[in-house]
């Protein structure tokens, strides 16, 4: 069903990379986790949104009597109950902040909130939404970016030219010259479309606000910090007045690390009337006012030697950024990037992005944060010019590829590089299989992923991820950290290093993660950065807990200071005689009292110093996927799959394999099936009959070789598993179609109408 | 609409609920009785997380009415452990990370119950694949799942085996 190897495996761990199982196990197989959804308070009231039917256009004025007069209604508030204040995640930037999450005088997509209900019930806080009159000043809209940045085009926000939102450059090195010394130049546009997140729990909130001017907020999300800290600043709160709490959450995939209308309007509505209130998103809200993967219109242009060598590469890209700019902003600065990536450009590479606002749902950061779209371009043009140059593909990528030690110039050291590695793979499990059936293919794909960001737009004062560890006098021991667990298993992950650097075992370890009231900022789970960072923070703050341990160990053995001690499987010990030592529970009672009973505390933290502009580290992988097509119909079928993935020292192998396998299936479904199409601004698929994805009967088998490298930077030389495979599959799709075909198809996901009119082109121009 | 007083049956346990004949199964079990392992993830019986076992086979609870199913035996993720100990297939999702953020996992493993509960023989490889064609899964990508199950169907979990 599925192959998993490592490729030369080292050192032995106790925990970690042991087959254990997921720590919240328990609580998810049995129906006991409970989600923001399944929250309910005492005397809890239930929320709905009213919501923009327009994509552009000015409120001139709200009357919601009728609505108030409804039996059952608590409240109604507008933008005129908040501060106004425009908000954004990238705080720092005052121009970037550009959303009223209850807008007070105009809407800029279909689905906006203009106003919010509580009731006794959900019936008739729907029923109450029917009462409420807006009126509406309707403005012409734009919808692409194309159109969005002629000089004619309506004006979505005030004083932003051209409707362009941020622009990025990239550059380094001399890409002009790189061109005039090119013996061979590729030009070519290509469009990536959006995709829904579709997290299986719709956006969800519970707000409590009390009349000591506290709030308490339930809410699903990617990290409750960023919460904490976005809704002071649109409640004119203190952050420490805010307590986040968000318990098991169902997905992410980057989509719930900005504040939506769930948890804004459920704040605002419960300091109205002083009760809890709860908005769960129906499955449409979710779909058209959450937000989506920024689609781009790519311009790629990349200059070779006849030999394949990869001189330089330009690129500008436009991407639509809906309404508003969130963490748009972030996607658009690491597809420049990551277009870049495996590969070294010999005399440089440039960057132009623009980010153009439009009226259409706002797009964000999707698991690969602008990356997919890159690689979506970028693995297919260089397809392209091996076969324009009769070049083997994958030696082509080899010979230019990253590797370790390599600096790319101004932006990032390459510590650890497992792609060579990959390459052989991947060239043996093509090898394995054959002659392929007639009417298959496999295409390929490289692309590296980041390990965590390192900017800091949120600006925040605490140090990026931070954990706290108490022994206690039976040798379990307390975990708090910020880090927060969406179901990629980061709980677990923690745990198991916890475990491994403290000498315990798994079990003895609690995780306490996901409420601001209880645990250290982290700034959450987004761009693959917990592992990372989190994982760090965790390792520093067990050594600490561990050395104090030690000395308590190390007075009570009388012991030469030649011999030093260690801890393993709860046995404290002496390294260069295992057998010699006490159980860890011992030590932990002796050192209590010897602390005058003060409990045992480790604490650590991690900020990334010194490592360039975007991450500390950089995984890699190359995949193959083999394709199957019907040239009546278009229709794509995915029929196996290998990825060879250097992640560094893999951690939790469960969850590293349920990483991979997870953003194998939704990068296929980007490549291929799921399509977001609008009309006049108004999303034509909103549910999950229209929306197709991948089902368990569409999945291939996803085989992995590990290729087990050791990231200096990370805990135990682990780096990031969690998004990077999401990269690179749309473009290997691509590429298999090119191989059965010679079709060169410039938009994702491929839809089979693009196969079929190909295939029309391709014979009207060649006659077969 | 004028409510009644009707007997469900879930998890072996009898409760009386009074309510409005137009209460969906999903509504009366998340709401009335308070089994919240029974999730809610689309309008449209398209993404299963609400899937529960009605005498044996398995149905989106969001697809018929509570009224509809008096008399008949309901079991819920919450039904399928007894005593404190798993069931097979909680201990295969267990051993074979066939979850992750978890929200789709109680209808997915009442999928795989009934899956498990209809096949005879060993089923392909496709066959379990269709068994779960009605549940959303964005996490895992499936195989996992699949994987769990096949362990169950080849009597892996079988008394007296682990």
């Amino acid at each position: 069903m599925n192959r998993y190897t490592v490729i030369n495996p080292h050192s032995k761990f106790t925990v970690i990379n042991t087959h254990v199982h997921n720590v919240d196990g328990i609580a998810k197989v049995t129906g006991r986790a409970t989600y923001t959804f399944d929250v309910v308070l005492p005397g809890m009231l239930y929320g709905k949104i009213l919501r923009s039917p327009h994509p552009h256009a000015k409120i001139k004025g709200i009357d919601y009597s009728k609505a108030m007069a409804l039996p059952g209604v608590k409240a109604v508030a507008t933008g005129n109950d908040t501060i106004g204040a425009k908000q954004g995640i990238w705080r720092r930037y005052k121009d970037l902040c550009d959303e009223q999450l209850l807008t007070i005088d105009k809407v800029r997509y279909i689905g906006e909130p203009v106003a919010a209900v509580a009731a006794v019930t959900e019936e008739i806080a729907e029923k109450a939404l029917e009462l409420i009159d807006v009126d509406y000043e309707v403005l012409p809209a734009t919808y692409e970016p194309l159109d969005a940045i002629k000089k004619d085009a309506p004006e979505i926000h005030e004083g932003f030219e051209r409707n362009i939102n941020v622009t990025r450059h990239i550059e380094w090195g001399d890409v002009d010259e790189g061109f005039a010394e090119a013996d061979y130049i590729r030009e070519d546009w290509f469009r990536c479309g959006g995709q829904a997140h579709m997290c299986m729990e719709t956006r969800a909130a519970v707000s409590s606000y009390t009349p000591d001017g506290k709030l308490t907020i339930y809410h699903s999300n990617q990290s409750p910090y960023y919460m904490q800290g976005l809704m002071a600043g649109v409640m004119g709160m203190r952050e420490g007045d805010i307590r986040v709490i968000s318990p098991y959450v169902g997905g992410g995939f980057g989509g719930k690390f900005e504040l939506d209308g769930a948890i804004f309007a459920t704040a605002v509505l419960s300091k109205k009337c002083m009760k809890p209130v709860k908005i769960v998103f129906t499955r449409e809200e979710d779909f058209i006012a959450s937000k989506r993967r920024t689609p781009m219109f790519y311009y790629t242009r990349t200059g070779v030697k006849k030999d394949g060598t990869f001189l330089c590469r330009e690129a500008k890209v436009f991407t639509n950024g809906g309404a508003y700019t969130g963490m748009g902003a972030t996607a658009l600065y690491l597809t420049g990037f990551f277009h870049s990536f495996p590969y070294v450009w010999q005399k440089g590479y440039r960057y132009d992005g623009y980010r153009v606002y439009t009226n259409t749902l706002p797009s964000t950061s999707m698991r690969g944060f602008g990356a997919p779209q890159a690689m979506w371009c970028s693995e297919q043009q260089i397809e392209w010019i091996a076969a324009d140059l009769k070049l083997d593909p994958i030696e082509m990528r080899r010979k230019n590829s990253h590797y370790e030690g390599y600096e790319v110039p101004g932006q990032a050291t390459i510590a650890s590089c497992g792609i060579n590695q990959c390459y052989d793979e991947i060239r043996k499990w093509i090898d394995s299989k054959g002659k392929l059936p007639k009417g298959h293919a496999i295409g390929l794909s490289a692309c590296g992923f980041m390990s965590g960001g390192i900017f800091n737009w949120f600006d925040t004062p605490y140090s990026f991820s931070s954990a706290v560890i108490t022994i206690n006098q039976d040798g379990t021991v307390e975990l708090n950290v910020g880090a927060q667990d969406i179901g990629q298993g980061s709980n677990t992950t923690m745990a198991i290093i916890c475990a491994e650097t403290l000498g315990c075992k798994l079990e003895d370890v609690k995780v306490h993660s996901s409420d601001t009231d209880y645990n250290p900022a982290d700034l959450g789970a987004w761009g693959s950065r917990q592992t990372l960072m989190s994982g760090n923070a965790v390792k520093r703050a067990a050594e600490d807990a561990k050395k104090q341990l030690l000395e308590f160990a190390y007075a009570h053995s009388g012991l030469n200071i030649i011999y030093d001690l260690d801890i393993k499987d709860r046995w404290v010990h002496s390294v260069s005689r295992p057998e010699r030592g006490w159980p860890y529970e011992e030590i932990v009672r002796k050192a209590l009292r010897g602390k005058g009973g003060q409990r045992i505390m480790g604490r650590g933290f991690y900020t990334p110093y010194r490592k360039g502009m975007i991450s500390p580290a950089y995984s890699y992988m190359l995949q193959g996927v083999e394709v199957e097509v019907d040239e009546e119909t278009g229709k794509i079928k995915l029929c196996d799959s290998m990825t060879a993935h250097d992640c560094g020292q893999p951690i939790n192998h469960l969850g590293l394999i349920g990483q991979l396998e997870g953003a194998f299936s939704m990068a296929a479904g980007y490549g291929y099936l799921e399509y977001m199409p609008y009309e006049d601004g108004k999303l034509m698929n909103p549910n999950l009959v229209d929306y197709k994805m991948i089902r368990a009967p569409e999945m291939p088998p996803a085989n992995i070789a590990e290729i087990d490298t050791y990231e200096p930077e990370g805990p135990y030389g682990a780096k990031e598993a969690g998004e990077g495979l999401t990269n690179p599959t749309a473009a290997a799709i691509g590429n298999a179609l090119f191989k059965l075909f010679g079709i060169q198809i410039k938009e994702c996901p491929i839809r089979p109408e693009m196969v079929v009119n190909a295939l029309k082109e391709k014979k009207a121009k060649t006659g077969k | 609409m004028e409510k009644k007083v009707l007997t469900l049956n879930v998890n072996n346990q009898d409760y009386e609920l009074y309510i409005n004949p137009k209460t969906l199964l999903v509504e009366a079990i998340r709401d009335y009785i308070n089994l919240t392992g029974t999730k809610r993830g689309c309008d449209t019986v398209s993404c299963g997380a609400c899937t529960v076992m009605v005498d044996g086979m398995a149905v989106k609870a969001c697809s018929v009415l509570a009224m509809q199913c008096e008399g008949m035996k309901i079991v819920t993720s919450e039904g399928l452990e007894v005593d404190g100990k798993l069931a097979p297939i909680q201990k295969a999702f267990l051993d074979e990370g066939a979850f992750q953020c978890g929200f789709c996992t109680s209808g997915m493993l009442m999928s795989a119950m009934a899956f498990i509960k209809e096949t005879k023989g060993k089923p392909t490889e496709m066959q379990i694949r269709e068994g779960i064609e009605g549940n959303i899964c964005r996490c895992t990508g499936y195989n996992s799942i699949v994987r769990a199950i096949d362990a169950v169907v080849k009597g892996k979990y079988a008394e007296g085996k682990k």
